[in-house]
């Protein structure tokens, strides 16, 4: 089978912010936890690729950690929506029309008209700023979107005839769900899940933004924009390497989202023969 | 002279050929008929005429309509070709309407597209075109919408919509597959008149030789890409030289072999059962509305009985099959199977007696799983999968004309007829006595269809089993049954020896039924 372009090009870019997040574990060019005010604002050079901050720090060695704290805060994210989401909808659609699927959807229209951001200010203004509590606040404006997700593909599978046939070998909605209905819509979910990756690294870096995402000293590419917008005017690099980054990781997990649905949906897999 | 000349035209997309070398000419005024089973080419050829070939299509020879080559005239030129020279026609009316437009609109349309008609004027001519198919002003008012029409209704429109710029040919591509026999019987004879009253030329592609042979003036038998006979409907049905057409022929007339073996021993047994459904409540408060989708349904199923169930559309035989398998709930009456009460809490053990094959070979197994789980499916209404269970799915698989090996498949390298056998393997595996067969054969093809009927009826014979085999499809029924129910509206109509019943019909619903059976032409050798 042919790879499509978007998915190996996005798959490139995730690849590599992937990697300088892990080798980041191990290994950064400069530490990003001490200051050296002597070398501060220099713009990118041999010895500093992207320039340093205002304290000193190296970029590019804050770039790698931030995509660490990115990444890892839209994982648990989009987990935590998977793992809630996907059996409420799952149940939903097993129960289509009863009470249980009526509370559950109308539990999600609750969830969905709440404007999510302000949601996520509010628990981590209520809980105090922290990584953790960023990634709560991204994870529950994760579950309505699964759950809606998997509900609308598992309804057209329960119509099917091979559903009908389970029935009649005795099976009960809970094995249908998980033994037909979840492998078929795994191609769904992972669709959705590395669109909802690149929201929640937006969201991340907007939360960071404002102040409630990961606490200083930890490097996250949205407070360096913040940090940046006051010195912009002489040293924008402080704003454009981070800014570049939030963009390259998003882009490329979209293109990656395309890409993917090109080779797994199937009714798009079956227009391409 | 000729209206359309095809010469030579040959399609291959990518590197696969599609279409070889078809030559044949449709006459104004005529019937041109073109007959084959799936993947012969039939539509592909009605595609290439309109220039709405898929992308990687490449086609050589010639399509003349007039002095235009329909293969090679630019695209422009054949949308302005498509619709006022040559209208078209597809098999599911049911998706080929707009939804949201009123059907006047959607007539109209195509009118103030090819700018043959202002606004005001296209609504006067849609009316006259929506007259002409057979929907009154009176009954069909111009802003009625698709849903509120039948299928049959619908069809009408989408002709409507095909004829509304006289075409001078109109391509119907199995325009009666998805309608009921007696829909199709008129939607047939409103074809039928439009060719013989307004001179135009129709091209009516149909897997169904008995359709063919009731309306073509002329037909073209293909096979897998190639026309391997054509000329006049009356000559080639006659002659047959061809083998693949009496191939056909055969299949589509096919009997199964087998002798009736009913014992007085009833395994299924319906008492005055009745299905109602709550319909959308039209008040606030008050009872919802009911439909009754079963009413007051009495029979018997005795041991070693084919008993055929026919009806059209929405007539209950869906519903009443589900009830029969335990999955849903009846409001009153009773369904006894082996003497115990079937209901959706029975226990296993009387579920595991009677099994089921669906229509549609597509939809019936879960594309992850391989063969061998998705035949042992059933064993889960056992405590526990038999130790033996791979040779016991490979015993079903060899029993349906597999092989055991093809258990480590996956369901999609089979074809629609291997599907439908592994289906059976699937009902067959427990050993249940009754097996359901929901429209089992009438998505395959005749030649499939024939052989699935033999099995069908060499199965029965071997292990004994009794078939409850609901279709709508008469000529399928009468091979295969021993008895038949007719059903109509909820209601059994008619009941009685199957060929009792054909031959000699009580009941003026079955006369209409049987009556509107397109008819293979008698075999004369």
């Amino acid at each position: 089978m042919k790879w499509p372009k978007t998915l190996i090009l996005g798959g490139l870019i995730f690849a590599t912010f992937l990697g300088a997040a892990l080798l980041s574990l191990v290994w950064t060019p400069y530490p990003v936890d001490t200051l050296a005010i002597a070398a501060k604002l220099k713009p990118p050079t041999s010895t500093f690729w992207f320039g340093t901050d205002h304290f000193g720090r190296d970029i590019f060695s804050m770039i790698m950690v931030g995509a660490r704290t990115s990444i890892a805060v839209a994982i648990v994210a989009v987990g935590i929506g998977i793992t809630l989401g996907v059996p409420l909808g799952l149940a939903a659609a097993a129960n289509r029309g009863g009470w249980l699927d009526e509370v559950i959807m109308r539990g999600n229209d609750l969830i969905f008209a709440f404007p999510s951001l302000v949601i996520a200010i509010l628990i981590t203004a209520v809980f105090g700023p922290s990584a953790l509590n960023a990634i709560i606040a991204i994870g529950i404006f994760n579950i309505p979107v699964f759950a809606r997700v998997s509900r609308g593909g598992a309804l057209s599978l329960w119509t099917l005839d091979y559903i009908l046939a389970a029935r009649v070998a005795g099976k009960g909605r809970l094995r249908i769900s998980t033994e037909h209905i979840l492998p078929n819509i795994a191609n769904l979910l992972i669709v959705q899940g590395t669109i909802q990756f690149s929201l929640g690294i937006i969201a991340e870096a907007a939360l960071s933004y404002v102040g409630l995402g990961a606490q200083p000293p930890t490097p996250s590419w949205g407070r360096m924009l913040a940090d940046s917008q006051t010195m912009i005017s002489f040293a924008p690099h402080l704003a454009l390497f981070p800014g570049f980054a939030i963009v390259l990781t998003v882009l490329g997990l979209n293109l990656m989202g395309d890409g993917l649905r090109d080779i797994l949906d199937p009714r798009i897999r079956r227009a391409r023969g | 002279m000729s209206l359309i000349s095809v010469s030579h035209l040959s399609m291959a997309i990518h590197s696969l050929a599609i279409l070889k070398d078809l030559t044949f000419a449709i006459e104004p005024g005529k019937v041109f008929g073109v007959v084959g089973e799936s993947g012969s080419g039939k539509s592909m050829t009605a595609l290439a005429l309109m220039g709405l070939l898929p992308g990687g299509a490449r086609t050589s020879g010639s399509a003349m309509l007039g002095d235009t080559d329909l293969l090679s005239a630019p695209e422009d030129r054949m949308c302005r070709i498509r619709g006022n020279q040559i209208g078209m026609i597809f098999q599911e009316p049911m998706t080929a309407l707009n939804p949201v437009q009123t059907i006047g609109r959607q007539v109209a349309e195509t009118l103030v597209i090819h700018g043959a008609a202002n606004r005001a004027e296209a609504m006067t001519l849609a009316r006259e075109k929506l007259d002409r198919v057979g929907l009154p002003a009176d009954r069909f008012p111009l802003d009625k919408y698709p849903h509120e029409l039948s299928g049959g209704q619908r069809q009408r429109v989408c002709i409507a919509l095909a004829i509304a710029l006289r075409p001078k040919l109109l391509i119907a591509d199995e325009p009666t597959t998805a309608l009921d026999v007696t829909t199709q019987a008129q939607i047939l004879d409103l074809l039928k008149s439009l060719v013989a009253e307004d001179g135009m030329a129709l091209m009516l592609i149909t897997h169904d030789l008995a359709v063919v042979s009731d309306i073509a003036d002329q037909v073209a038998v293909m096979k897998s890409g190639e026309i391997v006979e054509q000329g006049n409907t009356d000559e080639v049905f006659r002659a047959m030289r061809h083998p693949y057409t009496r191939a056909l022929f055969a299949a589509s007339a096919h009997i199964p072999d087998r002798q009736a073996r009913a014992r007085d021993e009833p395994i299924l047994e319906v008492q005055n059962a009745v299905r109602r459904y709550a319909l959308p409540r039209r008040r606030l408060l008050g009872p919802a509305p009911t439909f009754t989708a079963v009413n007051d349904v009495s029979f018997t199923l005795h041991m070693g009985e084919n008993l055929g169930l026919v009806g059209e559309s929405g007539c209950g035989k869906s519903t009443l099959t589900r009830a029969i398998l335990g999955l849903e709930p009846l409001q009153s009456g009773q369904i006894r199977l082996f003497g115990e009460p079937v209901a959706p809490g029975m226990a296993n053990a009387l579920r595991s007696g009677v099994q089921v094959v669906f229509q549609d070979p597509y939809g019936s197994f879960n594309p992850r799983w391989k063969v061998a789980q998705l035949v042992a499916e059933p064993f889960y209404l056992m405590q526990a999968r038999p130790a033996d269970w791979r040779d016991r799915v490979a015993e079903a698989l060899v029993s349906v004309g597999m092989t055991a090996p093809d258990m480590d498949k996956y369901i999609h390298e089979f074809s629609g007829g291997q599907r439908q056998r592994i289906a059976i393997a699937r009902a067959l595996i427990l050993r249940p006595d009754l097996i359901v067969l929901d429209e089992a054969v009438s998505a395959l093809d005749v030649s499939i269809r024939a052989q699935i009927l033999d099995l069908l009826a060499d199965l029965s014979h071997r292990l004994n089993l009794s078939y409850l085999f609901i279709s709508h499809d008469l000529s399928v029924v009468r091979a295969i049954t021993d008895r038949v129910l007719v059903m109509q509206a909820g209601e059994i109509v008619e009941s009685g020896r199957t060929e009792e019943v054909f031959t000699n019909p009580a009941h003026p619903y079955t006369r209409a039924l049987i009556d509107a059976t397109p008819k293979l032409p008698d075999r004369r050798v």
